[in-house]
């Protein structure tokens, strides 16, 4: 199939094992395309892309945005912050009126969990979900997933991959489970007991609440940040002693028998999750998760703009 | 009478009585030994031309038309004793049916690891048909700087099928034939053996 099953990129769990092969392969050409002298190819010079962003963003929304520039694709970019969404203009009405600007395709952060879901239901034009509240972020679990496959080969069966950190209020956390189980590899949660939802084990995922034990285990380990801004109660006594049972320091690092990948999703708190000399280390693909985040986002919007009807 | 014509075996489309209409009918118009002489022979051309190839790039287009260039290679690199620079180009990114397909169609790899800024190019596919391939060719080909000059080599020419007022400099064989029928070139390193093959669709009106 050249074809992804879906309209809309709403979550990884819509998606089928082929659909993420799919977009990664997809994703290998345009990781060329960026990396050639002149990084722009033509192929959606007729489609324009509205980025709205109701919730804050620096990588993700230069990612998107640069993705879509270097497709040819007319970009518009709305930030909630000076909008009239402080004036009181609901969701519907706010994308309402800019699609009446003729826009094909939206991608969007929303802070409440299942907007996107919301909004592709309601509007003409395909949804890209750029991260709802602590449900999913879709295209950082394939460009995750990418870069794994960069540094481990294509095959993902019996890859071990452990999600460190803030399970609980992390979308990244949840399209990267769905994702990587998808695609055949073992996935495991490691954080303290009041960051782990309790249910959590349904999914298929082990759990852990020794980070030495979670590292000795695994292949890749994705190193989460702690989501202060989402947590309205106090969840662990303090971040020093987070940092003391569940930050990664290069001591740690080096004592393990074995050289296990590190990543990170941005942005890093350093001296929290990880050390910095961790964060810079070989072992780290945390630059490169950021490159392929461009490439990955092209192949995604280059694949749901292919099923615009041109009509 | 123009001796392009010489070349052309005439078709009969309508004379081609098929026993099993489910089957497509199928020809040979170029076997093994006049697929290689139409490739040496396109090889001494190339020659004539470019000389010592000191200043030309030859660049097959993905997915079939690097198969044409691979043989080239070989043979002009034997006889000349020194290595060519060659390139893979895909244009799908460049195509001008992009969301008018059912489906759109998967990249094959781009490999080109030099700049093409003031070289003499040749482009090379296997068959070359509505043009529109070369036209996204050509747009593909300016991300890698500007070239002096850019040539086409088709190993096989459909004229008279044309979208495009675009030609080839070099074309192994020019063939007549209908929009609806396809024509093949198949490779002894992927298919077994090399042929050109025409195939033509069942006469629905019989």
């Amino acid at each position: 199939m050249n074809n992804l099953s879906v309209d809309h990129l709403i979550g990884i769990k819509d998606l089928t094992k082929q659909d993420i092969e799919l977009i990664l392969k997809t994703a290998d050409s345009f990781k060329q395309v960026i990396n050639r002298p002149i990084k722009k190819v033509p192929s959606l010079r007729d489609i324009t892309i509205a980025n709205l962003f109701f919730e804050n963003s620096t990588r993700t929304k230069l990612s998107f945005e640069l993705a879509e520039k270097r497709l040819s694709a007319d970009v518009i970019n709305f930030a909630a912050s000076g909008s009239s969404v402080k004036k009181g203009e609901t969701l519907i009405d706010t994308v309402n009126n800019i699609l009446a600007m003729k826009v094909d395709l939206v991608v969007m952060r929303h802070p409440n969990p299942g907007a996107a879901k919301f909004l592709s239901e309601r509007i003409n034009a395909r949804v890209v979900n750029a991260g709802d509240g602590t449900h999913e972020h879709p295209t950082q679990a394939l460009l995750d997933a990418y870069s794994i496959r960069e540094r481990h080969g294509d095959d993902f069966s019996g890859k071990k991959v452990v999600i460190v950190g803030d399970i609980s209020h992390s979308r990244v956390a949840l399209s990267n489970i769905f994702c990587l189980q998808k695609l055949g590899a073992e996935v495991m949660v490691c954080g303290p007991t009041t960051l782990i939802p309790k249910f959590i084990g349904e999914l298929g995922v082990k759990v852990e609440h020794n980070l030495r034990k979670a590292l000795e285990w695994c292949d890749v380990a994705n190193m989460l940040r702690i989501q202060l801004e989402r947590q309205e109660i106090q969840y662990f006594p303090s971040l020093r002693e987070y940092t003391m049972l569940y930050g990664l320091d290069k001591k740690l690092l080096d004592s393990l028998d074995k050289k296990i990948t590190i990543m990170h999703p941005g942005p890093i708190n350093r001296g929290v999750e990880i050390t910095s000399d961790v964060a810079d280390s070989d072992q780290s693909i945390i630059l490169q998760q950021v490159e392929n985040g461009v490439a990955v986002r092209m192949a995604i919007i280059y694949l749901l703009a292919s099923k615009i009807n041109r009509s | 009478m123009c001796i392009g014509f010489k070349q052309v075996a005439p078709i009969k489309t309508f004379q081609l009585t098929l026993t099993n209409p489910s089957k497509m009918d199928k020809r040979t118009i170029l076997n093994s030994t006049h697929f290689e002489i139409t490739l040496k022979r396109l090889a001494s051309q190339l020659k004539e031309n470019h000389h010592l190839f000191e200043n030309t790039v030859l660049i097959g287009l993905q997915p079939r038309g690097i198969h044409v260039l691979e043989r080239l290679k070989k043979i002009l690199e034997s006889d000349l004793k020194k290595e060519l620079t060659c390139g893979q180009l895909d244009i799908t990114f460049y195509r001008d049916d992009f969301r008018r397909r059912e489906q759109p169609i998967i990249p094959s790899v781009t490999n080109i690891d030099f700049i093409i800024e003031n070289k003499n190019v040749v482009l090379i596919d296997d068959v070359l048909f509505s043009g529109r391939t070369i036209r996204s060719g050509l747009d593909a080909l300016l991300a890698f700087g500007r070239p002096k000059k850019v040539e086409l080599l088709a190993f096989i020419d459909r004229r008279f099928e044309r979208h495009l007022p675009i030609q080839a400099d070099y074309i192994g064989k020019t063939v007549d034939t209908l929009s609806s029928q396809r024509v093949s070139v198949e490779w002894k390193e992927i298919e077994g053996e090399d042929k050109v093959v025409l195939f033509t669709q069942e006469n629905k009106n019989e």
